[in-house]
């Protein structure tokens, strides 16, 4: 036990301050390095809710894929590499303000409601044929929903994004 | 004739609207119609005094009270009488006959209901009362409704019963000699169509008066006849005092003509919704009208008498009224129009008999208004150079005498005055006309004298008319005048005394007029010669009728009294007095001693010769009567100059400032408020709401379309920021 | 483990990525924040899973990872247009919806 909360510490500290830098850095590519970080701290956590497929394709998708993305955007629409002093706009007051409020009420709700619940600790691990399983027998419409939609989200990227 | 009587005054009416259309074409300019529609008038109105001389006096007259059953019982019995007379003159249709029938029948059986039930008290009334009551000659009456308002129907027809038919016989008779001698004296005249057109109206309206059978047809007449006589007044108007006396006549009758609409509304009003004059009498005469609608109806009535018959104080018109052609002096303002406020006391006798109690004695105002206006006109007569003005101031004082007759209960003596008085007033009248016509003047101290070598005609009949109007037995002044003095007697001794003093009066102011007139050098100019035959005929005419026809109700012979005592007088217990040597003798001697005064004066020098000129109160009674009392300084420079000047003035004021500033205020009240409703409350309220709401739109969409940004951020920072609002009230109150 | 820590660093990680979307200028960083977004959900779900003993949290954050990626894939789409059209990804300069 001690175990698991001192690594979830560790994790939990690591995504919230490449969270927050995320949002503050001055450095375009740095904030996508970040977000890795972030990204790689959800996957911990996945692994530690004894979700492992979840957590690999988490790694395989975002970071991977998205991540990279990202760079290739970046790339493609010549972002300031290096520092630049351009990347906020002028409502960062504002949106502090709204975001600082919404952790509050969230937090107090989450306080309210999940104060003092624990997870079960001996619950049997669900295994990647478990998920399977789930997806292609009770969630399959879905599962051909969001494949046809990823057909219509590629299909919609080249033809937004192609020169004309 | 009788029950035709309605023709007597068509006659007249047609000629006149024949002379207006085609008189100028005439050979005779006219006159022919007149003369001979008057003259044809006079034929049938003799026509009908015969009739009513033939009726026979079977009619009871029954107490006040019954008159509408009795007449309606007796009706029907009379009605064969009236058909066999009748048969003889006219060609009446024998249906027009049963149609007369059918309405008295019907008349009667109305009447009959009622008398049935006033039956027996009628009879106890009069076995309790003491009614000498001598048959009569019962009236022929016969009306159509002309039209009806409000419930009452308005008649028009005619009433023949004695009075009116010796007056519509008079009429007619001085019309007929007045046309006559116009035909002369208006000879060359610049209107002579006009004139006898206006003549032939005139006597029209005299007729529809005197032949009335209800009050309304009265009135109508009597403004017919101020009208006519305006405008013979003002027959030469181009003379600016010809017309001021026309309408100082027709105004001054006008003031008393509002008592006449004022009385003939309270008796309307007070007998029973009726214009009927049988009626009126007899309500008055039974105590249906209240007292003091009584007295007040009397009493304006009497107003309308003072005015149209000139008695004191509205007498003033009359002598200016002589600025008028001769023969218009003569016929109106001697024998007809001026007798008609006599008629109308007469004709309403029991309405006066009734109000003023004139048969307790003593004093009442009838008899107080003629009685005065006998001394103070007869006064004036005296200091008169204009032989007219002598003649007017003679006529006021002798239509003073007959009101004076009527207010002392001398019924018939006053109505005999009348009609003596209309014959020999019409004569002098147009005697004078002659001698003007002859030596072109009315003055009699500048342009006559010693006249009777010229104009012997002229002076004989002038000299008889005198005579008459002096009273000297046996002239017919002498039995009219005596029988007024008989009535006095007996309970007005006081106004026994005036006629006394009048008849003195009289005769001295007469003699001296015949005296300067006829008598001494010849003062005026040119050479007078006697007038024609057109003008001297009447004249003689006249003179004989002054000579004969006062024997007409001598006693012994009382013809006039037994023609002309009707339904009122006997129902109201007008006395009938025998007749008094003692006092025809007195009234004699006045007149001889007035005759004799005058003589001494005038022929012998002899009296207060130039006593003006010695003693100052001679002289300043003698301004008093030049200057007729002042009256007519007091009417027109202070009444009417008051109300022209001052109260004209003020009314004026109040007009223009009061009653135009109220309506021009309350004009430009509106205008003040339509401009505020406008400035204020249109523009400024209601467009500001208008525009205020429109404003307020475009200035909250100016105020919101800041957060329009098209900053997606900006949209969501809004968005999450509401989310969060949201989510936190929702933690909290739910 | 209490089920609330997963929860709060969710919650955490949603509110600065909520901030990262309405504070960054540059359209990819507003994309990467998104991408916070939707990863302290799939947080969320998944430890509801657990709690709940049951796989169908796992499934659910699948399907919201396959669906990040074609949002992403769009989304860089759509930022590359706006940057060929505008030589910038400023977001601030897209205002054509102002007024």
């Amino acid at each position: 036990m001690v175990a698991q909360n001192a690594i979830f510490a560790i994790i939990a500290l690591a995504m919230g301050v490449a969270a927050v830098r995320v949002v503050t850095t001055k450095n375009i590519v740095h904030a996508a390095l970040y977000l890795v970080v972030v990204l790689a701290g959800v996957a911990a956590l996945y692994i530690l809710l004894a979700a492992e497929f979840t957590a690999v394709v988490q790694v395989l998708v975002y970071i991977g894929a998205i991540v990279v993305l990202f760079l290739f955007g970046m790339m493609l629409t010549r972002a300031p590499l290096g520092l630049s002093a351009d990347l906020d706009n002028d409502q960062r007051g504002l949106s502090l303000v709204v975001a600082l409020f919404l952790f509050g009420v969230l937090a107090a709700v989450l306080h309210d409601a999940y104060g003092s619940t624990e997870l079960p600790s001996d619950n049997p691990v669900p295994t990647s044929a478990d998920v399977g399983n789930s997806i292609f027998q009770d969630y399959l419409v879905p599962f051909e929903v969001v494949s046809v939609l990823l057909l219509a989200a590629l299909i919609g990227a080249v033809v937004i994004a192609r020169r004309d | 004739m009788l029950r035709n009587a309605w023709v007597i005054p068509a006659l007249p009416v047609l000629s006149f609207v024949l002379i207006l259309f085609f008189g100028k074409r005439l050979p005779g300019k006219g006159h022919e119609l007149g003369v001979a529609a008057v003259g044809l008038a006079l034929l049938l109105s003799i026509v009908a005094l015969v009739q009513w001389v033939d009726r026979p006096a079977d009619y009871e007259v029954p107490p006040p009270g019954e008159h509408a059953a009795a007449e309606g019982a007796a009706h029907a019995g009379d009605d064969e009488h009236a058909g066999e007379e009748e048969h003889a003159g006219d060609d009446e249709h024998a249906g027009e006959e049963d149609e007369h029938a059918g309405e008295e029948d019907e008349h009667a059986g109305g009447a009959v209901a009622a008398g049935g039930d006033e039956g027996g008290h009628g009879a106890a009334a009069g076995a309790e009362e003491e009614h000498h009551a001598e048959p009569v000659r019962r009236p022929v009456e016969r009306q159509v409704t002309w039209f009806s308002s409000g419930g009452v129907e308005i008649q028009a027809g005619t009433r023949m019963d004695g009075m009116a038919v010796v007056l519509v016989f008079t009429v007619c008779l001085i019309s007929f000699l007045v046309h006559v001698f116009s035909t002369s004296y208006m000879h060359g005249d610049r209107r002579y169509t006009h004139y006898f057109a206006a003549l032939s109206l005139f006597t029209a309206g005299m007729l529809i008066m005197v032949t009335a059978s209800n009050t309304l047809q009265l009135l109508f007449g009597w403004e017919m006849m101020g009208l006519c006589s305006f405008m013979l007044i003002g027959h030469w108007w181009e003379e600016k005092a010809n017309s001021d006396a026309a309408l100082k006549a027709f105004l001054t009758t006008r003031t008393g003509d509002i008592g006449l609409l004022v009385g003939l509304s309270i008796l309307f009003v007070s007998a029973g919704s009726t214009f009927d004059i049988a009626e009126i009498n007899d309500a008055a005469l039974s105590g249906a009208i209240g007292r003091t609608a009584l007295v007040a109806a009397a009493a304006a009535l009497l107003c309308a008498v003072i005015g149209k018959s000139a008695q004191f104080p509205l007498h003033t018109w009359l002598p200016d009224a002589m600025a008028g052609p001769t023969p218009v002096s003569a016929l109106i303002h001697a024998a007809t129009m001026v007798v008609a406020g006599v008629y109308l006391v007469a004709r309403l006798y029991g309405v006066f008999w009734e109000a003023f109690d004139i048969g307790a004695g003593g004093v009442n105002p009838v008899a107080v208004v003629g009685g005065a206006t006998v001394l103070i006109a007869a006064a004036l007569a005296f200091v008169q150079s204009d032989i007219k003005k002598v003649l007017a101031y003679s006529t006021v004082s002798q239509l003073g005498y007959m009101v004076m007759a009527l207010g002392v209960g001398a019924w018939t003596a006053g109505l005999f005055h009348l009609f003596t008085h209309a014959m020999f007033k019409g004569l002098l009248f147009l005697a004078s006309g002659s001698v003007s016509h002859a030596v072109h003047s009315f003055d009699m101290k500048k342009d006559m004298g010693g006249l009777r070598r010229h104009m012997p005609v002229t002076y004989a009949t002038f000299l008889i008319g005198s005579l008459a109007l002096a009273g000297v037995f046996p002239l017919a002044g002498f039995w009219s005048k005596d029988e007024i003095l008989l009535g006095a007697s007996h309970g007005y001794e006081l106004f026994l005394v005036v006629g006394l003093l009048g008849a003195f009066m009289t005769a001295a102011y007469m003699t001296r007029c015949v005296y300067l007139t006829f008598f001494g050098e010849f003062r005026g100019h040119g050479h007078p010669h006697e007038s024609p035959r057109a003008i001297t005929g009447p004249l003689v005419v006249l003179a004989g009728l002054s000579v004969v026809a006062g024997l007409l109700n001598a006693p012994g012979i009382g013809l006039f009294s037994e023609w002309t005592e009707g339904v009122t007088t006997v129902a109201a217990g007008v006395e009938h007095h025998d007749f008094s040597v003692g006092l025809a003798v007195l009234g004699s001697l006045m007149g001889l001693a007035g005759i004799g005064a005058g003589y001494a004066y005038y022929w012998r020098n002899l009296g207060p010769h130039r006593l003006t000129e010695r003693s100052a109160a001679a002289l300043s009674g003698y301004r008093l009567l030049e200057n007729k009392y002042w009256l007519d300084r007091l009417y027109t420079d202070m009444i009417v100059g008051g109300i022209k000047g001052p109260v004209a003035r003020a009314a004026y004021w109040v007009n223009q400032r009061i009653i135009d500033g109220v309506v021009n205020g309350v004009g430009i009240g509106a205008r003040a408020v339509a401009r505020f409703t406008y400035d204020v409350v249109d523009q400024k309220v209601v467009d500001g709401v208008v525009n205020g709401t429109g404003i307020g739109a475009e200035e909250g969409g100016s105020a919101l379309s800041v957060l329009q940004t098209g900053r997606v951020q900006q949209y969501a920072a809004f968005l999450f920021g509401g989310v969060v609002l949201l989510g936190g009230a929702l933690v909290l109150f739910a | 483990m209490y089920l609330n820590q997963f929860l709060f660093l969710a919650a955490f990680l949603f509110c600065v990525g909520v901030y990262g979307v309405l504070a960054r200028k540059n359209g990819v960083l507003v994309l990467m924040s998104v991408e916070l977004i939707l990863n302290a959900v799939n947080v969320n779900l998944v430890a509801f899973g657990a709690f709940h003993d049951t796989v169908v949290g796992q499934v659910f954050a699948l399907f919201v990872i396959a669906i990040a990626a074609a949002e992403v894939g769009v989304g860089l789409a759509i930022v590359l247009l706006i940057y060929r059209n505008k030589h910038s990804i400023d977001l601030t300069e897209v205002d054509l919806m102002k007024g």
